[in-house]
């Protein structure tokens, strides 16, 4: 695949340099959200135990939707990189293939 | 005792499992004619499309032990067994930002690939493979005694037979049908479990009017509102801190999650798929809430303790006690095809480790023709087929539970670390990799072993060695140091030249296969 595509120039062209840097920010970006909201949750459980037992609404307590809720936000997450992977990501890889192969 | 048939040979689970037996053979069957290259043997051709591997690694990741250990965990310490739910899916997202698709660009069929990237192939490949190995070998253990257990507790029979039967379907699967037949059987184990788990849920909403505040409210007049808030499984900050890390990160170090990346054409199917099994994964994780809270009210305490002190009978308990014992028969059969899948991915996990790193990596100096290896990779299927069963036996009636976690600690320490740095660092040395693969692992199983499970609760000393259950944050961060530290002091100049191949590969997929 790709055969007309000059390596050494790919490397050297600034949009390539400017694609690795988004990518790597979005990817340590999303990493740090994710460690947070789940180390956030097991600070909880370790440092505030009975605030997870608030309840919110009849017998259910507070801390019921945030163990659902982080499961749900971290598949949340996944569902922004991907968009932002598709969309984007994509969009600048054939760009700059098109640009250095053409 | 309550009333209940579990434990006996019910027509209806052995229908059901005969009838899964007969349709995976027949994918095996089929697969068998499509299994003869190496890229067949280890990767499916890269034939499966992103949903269908995001389905398998479901398939591959939720094993018996978190479908009726967490039910069962849920049902005994309620908001205590939630922990665990989240723990077990909170690392897919790290696949998802750091490891997939630059596994998929840089490698052809094993994690190995991509570290020895640009390294020294033999002492990297060597290296990594003792780490997949050390994982997976007590990822099988857990298993394997896990299953030879349940089967036994589940159709009444002997616990050896139960494990023969386990070892001949997955060196079938494995040998004939290679990575292909192992992707079936995971997609149709994932497909029941999600099916079965929903089917419970739903019957157990039904008994509550489709509320949830009516569940909790008879959820706490039965068990006090202690049910719901953390007790007394997470006491001390740095064991927490250490599980969660080990959790999180050795998902990102499974040997045989990382293979399946292998499966699909391109790193957009990759990173489709782990989008789609982490879907997949959370649903089915938050189904279990609803399973444990719904046997603890329904099935009761007592009732679940005295079939199985450890809870895991749970999940069946509540199924025959609302669906009868058709529905329990179906979910025995479930229950035995999470089994094999997990056994199969971890057999295939295993082999190619043995074969293509090992054989082909360091024995052949990386030369062998493709026909040799898929035999050497089909002898290495039956070995570790038979030592599955083996070790199965001898570990009959001891405390394995460890031995997951220990699985996860050595993924964490071991392959995690040095598959990051090669990936994302340019300074990254042979050397670097080897000290970082070996100080994790090593680290992780003396520590295990030093630690209140090991050394107090089964050598029966009296004070533990290393004072945490948890060794994920001393080994991971000491792996991280140590291959630092060794690539700073030796550099590599080839490997930092490689390095502009590896990104062009990595970032816009030039010359991957």
């Amino acid at each position: 695949m790709d055969v007309r595509i000059n390596n050494k120039d790919l490397l050297e062209d600034p949009d390539f340099s400017r694609l690795v840097a988004r990518k790597n920010r979005i990817s340590w970006i999303l990493t740090a959200i994710q460690l947070t909201v789940y180390f956030g949750f097991i600070g909880l459980i370790a440092f505030y135990k009975p605030f997870l037992g608030t309840k919110v609404s009849g017998s259910i307590t507070i801390g019921i939707p945030i163990a659902v809720g982080t499961i749900i936000f971290s598949w949340a997450l996944t569902g922004i990189y991907i968009w932002w992977a598709n969309s984007r990501y994509d969009e600048m890889v054939q760009k700059i293939k098109d640009k250095v192969g053409g | 005792m309550p009333q209940t048939t579990i434990g006996q040979v019910h027509a209806t689970s052995i229908a059901f499992f005969v009838l899964f037996v007969l349709v995976t053979l027949a994918i095996t069957y089929w697969a068998a004619k499509r299994t003869r290259s190496t890229k067949e043997f280890y990767a499916a051709g890269r034939s499966i499309t992103g949903f269908q591997n995001g389905l398998a690694l479901a398939g591959d990741y939720m094993s018996a032990a978190s479908f009726l250990g967490i039910a069962g965990l849920v049902s005994l310490r309620g908001y205590d067994g939630l922990i665990y739910s989240v723990g077990w899916l909170v690392g897919w997202p790290i696949i998802m930002f750091l490891i997939a698709e630059p596994l998929r660009n840089l490698g052809k069929y094993t994690f190995s690939d991509v570290v020895a990237f640009r390294l020294k192939q033999r002492p990297i490949r060597a290296a990594a493979a003792a780490g997949s190995l050390t994982t997976v070998l007590f990822y099988l253990i857990a298993q394997m005694v896990g299953a030879g257990t349940l089967i036994k507790l589940m159709f009444g029979l002997p616990y050896e037979l139960a494990l023969a039967i386990v070892g001949s379907l997955i060196i079938a699967y494995v040998l004939f049908g290679g990575m292909l037949a192992t992707t079936w059987v995971q997609i149709i184990k994932a497909v029941m479990l999600l099916g079965g788990a929903t089917i419970l849920v739903l019957l157990i909403l039904n008994e509550f009017n489709f509320s949830y505040s009516e569940l909790f409210s008879r959820a706490e007049d039965l068990y006090t509102s202690k049910f719901m808030q953390p007790g007394g499984l997470i006491t001390d900050p740095v064991d927490a801190f250490s599980l969660g890390l080990a959790l999180m990160f050795g998902t990102a170090g499974l040997p045989h999650i990382l293979m399946r990346f292998y499966t699909v054409p391109d790193a957009k199917q990759a990173r489709k798929s782990v989008f789609v099994a982490t879907g997949f994964i959370g649903y089915f994780y938050i189904l279990t809430v609803t399973i444990g809270f719904g046997a603890a009210i329904i099935v009761g305490h007592s009732a679940i303790t005295s079939i199985d002190a450890g809870g895991n009978m749970a999940a069946p308990l509540l199924a025959e006690a609302l669906g009868g014992t058709a529905f329990l028969g179906f979910l025995a059969a479930v229950a035995f095809a999470t089994i094999l899948a997990v056994v199969a991915g971890l057999t295939l996990a295993g082999a190619s480790a043995l074969s293509h790193d090992l054989y082909v990596g360091v024995f052949r100096r990386g030369v062998s023709a493709e026909r040799e290896e898929v035999k050497v990779a089909r002898i290495a299927t039956v070995c570790l087929g038979i030592a599955a069963i083996l070790l199965g036996i001898v570990f009959k009636g001891q405390n394995v539970a460890f031995m997951v976690g220990l699985a996860f600690a050595v993924a964490a320490s071991a392959n995690f670390p040095a598959l990051l740095m090669s990936i994302m660092w340019k300074k990254f040395t042979t050397k670097g990799a080897v000290a970082s693969i070996c100080s994790g692992m090593i680290l992780s199983v003396v520590l295990i072993v030093l630690s209140p499970t090991v050394w107090v609760d089964i050598f029966g000393m009296e004070a533990a060695i290393f004072p945490y259950k948890n060794p994920g944050l001393f080994s991971m961060s000491t792996a991280f140091f140590v291959g630092i530290a060794v690539s700073l002091i030796w550099p590599e100049k080839e490997a930092e030249e490689k390095y502009a191949d590896l990104k062009l590969r990595q970032y816009a997929g030039v010359g991957a296969e």
